[in-house]
Formats: structure tokens, sequence, C-alpha cells
């Protein structure tokens, strides 16, 4: 009963956020720089998370693919179709909602629970489409585009790794990868970091936008925002790989 | 002209008040008085519709703003300029920043107008020298100075005040107080003062409308007041008497 009334206050704040996306044109500054934020400002992470990834990839399945009847470019092959169809969109989607949404959950929560939202809505403003609308947005369109920074980290990181400990050599490495490379794997990890862009910053600014109850409400608003973004990606990941693999 | 009728509020399984009704003239001040926790917020929150009732109606100059369309509701919204309780103010921008936000996105001002109407608005509260400062840097008078500010600057027909004065020494109490009296006068500004401060209230208000045992249980004029017999109030009144005697 309570999260199907969630799930309606939910579905009401991105309606509402649809209808007035017409509006939505006043508040192109503000585009900018969430996309600014949820894009650019993530880099550094994702590199690292991608990096890593792709190292200890390489490092794990050389180990336990030790076998003179393996040819070494099936570990280019198996790392490099996971970075794209699977790690990197879902790692560093995980650590997303912990960067971006926990940000954009503590902003809007700050904001609702110091009456700031309520004193852009007595000015005349549409709080969710000066607020919610542009946040939503970056996260659909930066998360795909972090998804080309992870995944080519992540392969650079498997790459790296396997020559630096001397077990794959970078030339076997690339030749696995190019043998598996499967544009569609690429498109499908498009989908779903669109998906997952928009399930974390929409979720999260439900969270914040309905927050209540001082700085308490907030860490519990962003906490809420997090766990729940990370379970939805899980489940979205679940889903859309029994719909479209 | 504000005309509240038979408004009811409840959250869940509160409820707030019921059957309130009273009426604010323009260029009246009105305060609403109250325990803290008796819903004076509430009630100005319905004023310009960021709250529902459950029943009743805030008519705001003849029409129901709650049944308004949304832009229709929105330009009802802007005749008002509102102090909100914390100040809410936006703390990403700076103090001018702050004031300038509502002009720049309701007006087509050039830069140069946007700074004039700014610099006179933060002028009026005596802020001029804070413009450059970042609203963490502010105390909290400064704070609801510069929240007046923003209230005033695109010249509301009406203005709520939150809690003007609650929290602030008695000097920039006062302060407060005159500036309230002072865009009453020189800006033909119709006010609404939520507070429970009593000095405020003598100071500044026309009528009171004081909330207790979740209605509206006394309306009229401070002179009124002053001769009532109502039980409840006259407690509400003395108490905060000894308060000021000491
Ligand atoms: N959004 C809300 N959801 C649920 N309950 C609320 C909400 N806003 C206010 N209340 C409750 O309504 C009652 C009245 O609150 P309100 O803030 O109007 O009091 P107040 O008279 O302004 O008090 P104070 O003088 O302390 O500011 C309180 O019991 C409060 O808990
Ligand atoms: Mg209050």
């Amino acid at each position: 009963m309570h999260s199907l009334n969630e799930l309606g206050k939910y579905s009401s704040l991105l309606y509402q956020a649809l209808r007035s996306s017409t509006e939505f044109s006043t508040y192109r500054k503000n585009l900018f720089q969430e996309l600014v934020k949820v894009g650019y400002d993530s880099v550094p992470i994702i590199v690292l998370t991608g990096v890593f990834t792709g190292s200890v990839m390489t490092l794990q399945s050389a180990y336990q693919l030790q076998s003179a009847f393996i040819p070494l470019s099936t570990i280019g092959a198996i790392v490099s179709e996971s970075i794209l169809i699977e790690l990197a969109a879902v790692i560093s989607s995980l650590v997303l909602a912990g960067k971006v949404g926990a940000r954009v959950a503590t902003e809007l929560g700050t904001m609702r629970v110091s009456e700031q939202i309520d004193a852009l809505e007595s000015m005349g403003f549409n709080s969710v489409s000066f607020l919610v609308v542009p946040r939503v947005l970056a996260g659909i369109l930066m998360f795909p585009v972090l998804y080309i920074v992870a995944s080519i980290f992540g392969i650079g990181g498997g790459i790296a790794a396997g020559f630096f400990s001397g077990t794959v050599p970078p030339a076997d490495f690339l030749q696995g990868a190019r043998m598996y490379f499967y544009p569609w794997n690429v498109v499908f990890g498009f989908v779903k970091m669109f998906v997952f862009g928009f399930i974390i910053t929409s979720v999260s600014c439900y969270k914040g936008y309905y927050a209540k109850g001082g700085a308490e409400g907030v860490g519990k608003s962003t906490t809420d925002a997090t766990v729940l973004s990370c379970i939805f990606v899980l489940l979205a990941d679940f889903i859309l790989a029994a719909l479209l693999l | 002209m504000i005309e509240i009728q038979n408004l009811s509020k409840s959250f869940g399984d509160l409820l707030v008040w019921e059957n309130v009704s009273f009426r604010i003239e323009n260029n009246e001040t009105v305060a609403i008085i109250g325990k803290s926790g008796c819903g004076k917020s509430v009630l100005i929150k319905h004023i310009n519709a960021l709250l529902y009732p459950d029943s009743g109606k805030v008519l705001i100059d003849g029409s129901d703003i709650h049944a308004l369309d949304y832009v229709e509701q929105r330009k009802k919204r802007q005749l008002f300029g509102v102090l909100f309780q914390g100040s809410a103010l936006f703390d990403s921008i700076n103090t001018f920043e702050n004031v300038a936000f509502p002009l720049r996105y309701f007006t087509k001002q050039s830069e140069e107008e946007i700074r004039e109407n700014v610099m006179q608005s933060l002028r009026y509260v005596n802020l001029e020298e804070s413009a450059s400062k970042q609203t963490s840097e502010l105390s909290g008078g400064m704070r609801k100075r510069v929240g007046l500010a923003r209230a005033i600057v695109l010249q509301p027909k009406y203005i709520m005040y939150d809690e003007p004065t609650s929290g602030l020494d008695p000097q920039t109490a006062e302060e407060i107080n005159e500036l309230i009296n002072q865009m009453a006068d020189a800006l033909d500004i119709t006010s609404i003062v939520v507070t429970h401060d009593m000095h405020s209230v003598l100071k500044v208000a026309d009528k009171v409308a004081f909330l207790d045992r979740q209605t509206l249980s006394w309306f009229g004029s401070v002179d009124d007041m002053k001769h009532s017999d109502h039980k409840e109030l006259l407690d509400f009144v003395t108490a905060s008497e000894y308060q000021i005697k000491g």
C-alpha cells in the first residue's frame, strides 16, 4: 500500500515534468549546468572504475584460464565483451548512483526543507520543470557518454594489465577483442545507460523533491535515493537482458 | 482583497484547523497569531496556493485561487511577495543574484535596469554593501532582510511575512517592524504578518486573526483586541506581555 502510494507520487512527478517540458526552454541554463555536473564532473571516477574493472578482469581471467590449449586472445575477447555488454554500464551506474544520485537528492532535499522550493513556486516558477527536468535530461544524455568513457578505459586497463603482468600481449588481447566485437553489444550498452541514467536521476529527484523533516530528513532521502537507484538499476539490468538478449 | 471562506485543512489524521473565514482589505495589515504549531504557516501557504484545502475557498481579488488553471494561478501568485520563516534564500547564488532572481526570469529588463532595481531593494533594507556576499556569510537578521528585498523587488500587491522577527535581537526586530510599516505606507502593500510576537503585532497590525483550538478563534481590530474579554486571546496576549516586561 505504502509503496503503491509512492509509485503514484513518483509517476505524477514524472507526468508533471513531461507536461511542463514546453516551458523548459526558459530554463536552458540549468540544463547546461547539469550536463557539466552529471557528465564532465563524473569523468574522473568513471575513468578510475573503468581502468580497475578492466585490469582486474584481465588478471583474473588470465589466472583462471591458465592453459596451453586456450589461446591468449580469448582473454581479450572475454574481457572486452563483458565490459561492453555489462560492466561498463552496470558498475559505472552503481558508482554514479552514489555520486550523481546522492548529489541530486541532497540538493533538492535541502531546497525542499529550507523552503527554497516553496519560494520558487511562490515567485511563479514551475519548480518541477526548473529543477527536475534538467537533471533527468542530463542523466539521459550524459550516461551514454560516460559509458563510452568507461568502455574505452576499461578495455585500455585490460590491455595495460595484460601487458605489465606479462600474461597477455596487447596484440593478442586486441585480436580477441576484435574477433568478438559485435556492434549490437554497444547498442545494448547505450540502451542500458539511457535507462539507468533516467532511473538514477528521476528516483533521486523524486526522493529529494519530497524530502521532509529538516537535515535528518534530507539524510534519509539521500540514503533512500542511492539505495533505491541501485536496486532499480539492477532490476532494470535484468529485465533488459531478458528482453533484448 | 483577500477573502478566506470556511477553509479547512488536515494532514492525514491531523486536523490543522477548520472553518476559518476572514477578509483582508486592500492596504490593510493583518497579523495572524497563535501558538507554535497551530497552523499559521500552513494558512498563508493556502493563500498563494502552495497548499490545497480540504474544503473552503480563498478568493484573491474575487477569484478562487485554488480553482484557477495553472497559468492564471501563477499570475495570481506573482501578486504576492513572500518572506519565508527561514528566509529561503537560494544558497547556490549570492545576495545580489537572489534579489535579481525573479527579475531575470519574469521581466525583460536589461542588465542595467536589473542592477538598479536590485540595489534599490537592497538599499531599502540597508544591505547595499552586502550585495556581493554569499548567502552563507549572512547573519539570520541579514538573511531576513535579503528575503525581504527579494520579496519586494517585483513590486507585489500583497506581501506575506512568516515570523519576520523571530530569532532576532530586539533592535533588529524593531528595524524589521519599521520596514514592514514602511512597505505598507510607501508602497501601498497589503500585508499579512504571521507572528507570535505581540510587540510586533501592536506595532504593525491593523487587524488580528487568532488561531486557537483548530480554528479561527478570534478576528478583529487591534483596538478591539485590547478590550476583548476572549479568554484564550487574553491569555495569549498577557503571556507575551510578561515576556516584554520581563
Ligand atoms: N507538509 C506537511 N505535512 C504534514 N504535516 C504538516 C505539514 N506542514 C505542516 N504540518 C503540520 O501542521 C501543523 C501546523 O504547522 P505550521 O507550520 O503551520 O505551524 P505554525 O503555526 O507555523 O508554527 P510555528 O509558529 O512553530 O512556525 C503542525 O502540526 C505541523 O506538523
Ligand atoms: Mg510557522
